[in-house]
């Protein structure tokens, strides 16, 4: 029987690589430093002794392994390459963006290409704009990728074992701040979550609130805190960057006749933009209020502990953002 | 060779040679003629005068074996054994062209035979041969993936990455650099610090070798014992094959940067074919009478090519939302 436990993001990472590699064989992890504890996020621990020889530790050379990792997949099977920090997939755009995701496309059907190239993103502790990018609308941008931005322990283990049952590019982005987060996840092997489906992590009346990666789970606090005033707010995991579940969104807004989208990414040109859009389109009937996005400023992230804070959302601003679209 | 076999196998050899080389040019004089009349739709790179590259690793190449191509790389397709027919079709956009009307000539693909693309980006090819060598040692496979890319795409930093990796694990790569004095419209001299690139790669530490990429058999001999080697467990090896691009770098170039002189002078004295015949007729393999009826044989096959090509079906519109995505599969769902 089929049983959930509490794990870490971390753990619920480790244990859709498991399973997957224990049923697919052709799975192989390229990556720089993976073996040493796992890796640098340690999402690796344990892998290289069950499966020895399928984690290969590439040298400093994003560019040149995550192009193998390309070939790897046209030639027959999964392949992951952790880039260590997103800020880092900037050095290998062309092997994603006009080779992964455009095989398939250019060759009229004949190849797949089964990449999935995992990074950690988002806002980190004193390590400045270079490793701190939230990459998720870029990618979103490009056709033929999929992007996934888990903001759970359970979606993260069911969209990475999607991505390694499936055929496409998958950009699997994971937010640095979750991976020692805990949540529910199923031991069921067999469970996954499908790509471009979100989730409803608490249900409400009032607002609906869209908020991805770290943002859940501020605005889940927020939720909370604003429940004592009498304040019911949907709050939803999008899940995925592309596709976007805008079928879950408009149903919701049509319920609460209310939204704000919440990212850590810049606000411009933002998934949030994306989302705020739709439903200016296909919702604008059903909204009372105008939609409010809260995103982190055009500002590259500064170093300073004392300047770190003004770069990125805080559960004061999803807050001021529910009540002004309540007043 | 001095044995009625060793004969039969070298007459059999050069004609194999003879016949792709000129069944490639064919090809490009097709192409290149049904440019002309408007018939391919973009920008056409043909690769008249550098057929004895890929040519003489044709006979060495298994179905199983990969190849990554470039922009220029018809050659490369019916050297690895792409149809023809499919290939125009591709060229004119046409629903039946190999890759659906979707590439073009510059991303002519036929991953049925183990040709994994030409590619519109100089220099990406060796990533993407690197990792199928990589698959093929996974596996355990004896098989080989060869990297065709000019000496313009030896600027790009993605040759060092990978050369590095491959060297580094030991990956059955060729890489053939087709050395044709261009990058686009810039000479080699403009392009690359050095002209001696197989002493740059042997740096590396892969065997690396210059050879007269005009010369069929030459090429054919040194892929020979490279291939030989990385099917008995070897690493990488890199060929520098010094040949000559007699047309533009595509048929919209109107080639500012040469003189009519220089391709004469080229057309001349470095055409792979009419070497070629001089120096199998000298060495008593094959005579005039051999090679005609494959020059007609070919010119015959591409013309009926294009011929069906241009017969065949236009894509309908919405043909393009098709295979962006995986079609989608039934999974279980949390």
């Amino acid at each position: 029987m089929a049983e959930m436990r509490e794990i870490t993001f971390r753990e619920a990472v480790n244990e859709a690589l498991r399973e997957e590699m224990r049923r697919d064989p052709r799975i192989l992890i390229l990556g720089e430093d993976i073996l040493p504890g796992g890796g640098v996020f340690g999402v690796h621990g344990g892998l290289d002794e069950e499966f020895p020889g399928r984690l290969l530790q590439t040298p400093i050379a994003e560019a040149g392994f995550v192009g193998m990792g390309v070939g790897a997949a046209l030639a027959g099977g999964p392949v992951i390459c952790e880039v260590m920090f997103a800020d880092f997939m900037t050095v290998c755009m062309d092997e994603i963006i006009n080779q992964a995701a455009k095989f398939r496309y250019m060759s009229g059907g004949q190849a797949s290409v089964p990449l999935i190239v995992r990074a950690p993103c988002g806002m980190g502790r004193g390590v400045g704009a270079q490793h701190t990018q939230s990459f998720e609308a870029l990618f979103a941008h490009i056709p033929g990728l999929k992007v996934a931005i888990p903001g759970t322990p359970a979606a993260a283990k069911g969209l990475l074992k999607s991505a390694l049952r499936g055929d496409d590019p998958v950009v699997f982005l994971e937010y640095k701040g979750l991976y020692a987060m805990r949540g529910p996840v199923s031991d069921d092997p067999e469970l996954l979550a499908e790509f471009g489906r979100g989730s409803v992590e608490r249900p409400g009346r009032d607002v609906t609130l869209v908020a991805s990666g770290t943002m859940l789970h501020k605005g889940l606090e927020v939720a909370a805190e604003l429940a004592a005033d009498g304040v019911d707010i949907e709050v939803i995991d999008p899940r995925c960057a592309a596709p976007i579940d805008h079928e879950l969104i408009l149903a919701s807004v049509e319920r609460t006749t209310r939204l704000v989208v919440a990212d850590e990414s810049v606000l411009e040109c933002s998934l949030a933009s994306e989302i705020a859009a739709t439903v200016a389109e296909r919702g604008f009937y059903s909204l009372d209020a105008p939609v409010r996005r809260v995103a982190s400023p055009r500002m590259p992230k500064p170093f300073s502990p004392k300047l770190e804070p003004a770069s990125l959302p805080q559960k004061a601003d999803i807050a001021a953002a529910i009540r002004e679209v309540l007043a | 060779m001095t044995t009625a076999s060793g004969d039969n196998a070298a007459r059999a050899l050069h004609l194999d040679l003879y016949r792709m080389m000129t069944r490639i040019r064919a090809f490009e004089e097709a192409a290149l003629y049904e440019s002309g009349r408007g018939n391919v739709y973009g920008p056409l790179h043909a690769c008249i005068g550098q057929e004895a590259i890929p040519a003489g690793l044709a006979p060495l190449l298994r179905p199983t074996d990969y190849v990554t191509s470039t922009h220029r790389g018809h050659g490369h397709a019916l050297a690895k054994g792409a149809d023809p027919q499919g290939m125009m079709a591709e060229l004119f956009g046409r629903a039946d062209g190999i890759c659906r009307g979707k590439g073009g000539s510059q991303h002519i693909a036929d991953f049925s035979v183990g040709m994994l693309g030409a590619n519109g980006i100089v220099g990406a090819g060796y990533g993407i041969a690197a990792g199928a060598a990589l698959r093929i040692r996974q596996a355990g496979r004896d098989d080989v993936s060869v990297v065709f890319f000019g000496d313009g795409a030896m600027a790009r930093g993605t040759l060092h990455e990978v050369a590095n990796i491959c060297v580094l694990w030991k990956l059955p790569v060729l890489f053939v650099c087709e050395h044709n004095g261009f990058a686009q419209w810039v000479p080699s001299s403009e392009n690359l610090c050095t002209d001696a690139v197989a002493g740059l790669m042997a740096g590396y530490g892969m065997p690396s070798r210059q050879v007269d990429g005009t010369d069929a058999l030459a090429m054919h001999g040194c892929a020979a014992g490279f291939i030989a080697d990385m099917r008995a467990g070897g690493g990488p090896a890199f060929i520098d094959a010094r040949a000559n691009r007699f047309h533009g770098h595509n048929s919209m170039d109107a080639q500012a940067y040469r003189s009519r002189d220089d391709v004469s002078r080229l057309r001349a004295e470095a055409d792979p074919l009419a070497l070629f015949r001089a120096a199998t007729a000298a060495a008593g393999v094959l005579a005039a009478a051999d090679m005609d009826p494959l020059d007609a044989a070919a010119e015959a096959e591409m013309r009926a090519a294009a011929e069906a090509a241009l017969a065949g079906p236009w894509p309908d519109p919405a043909d393009a939302w098709e295979d962006i995505l995986a079609p989608r599969k039934a999974h279980a769902h949390g």
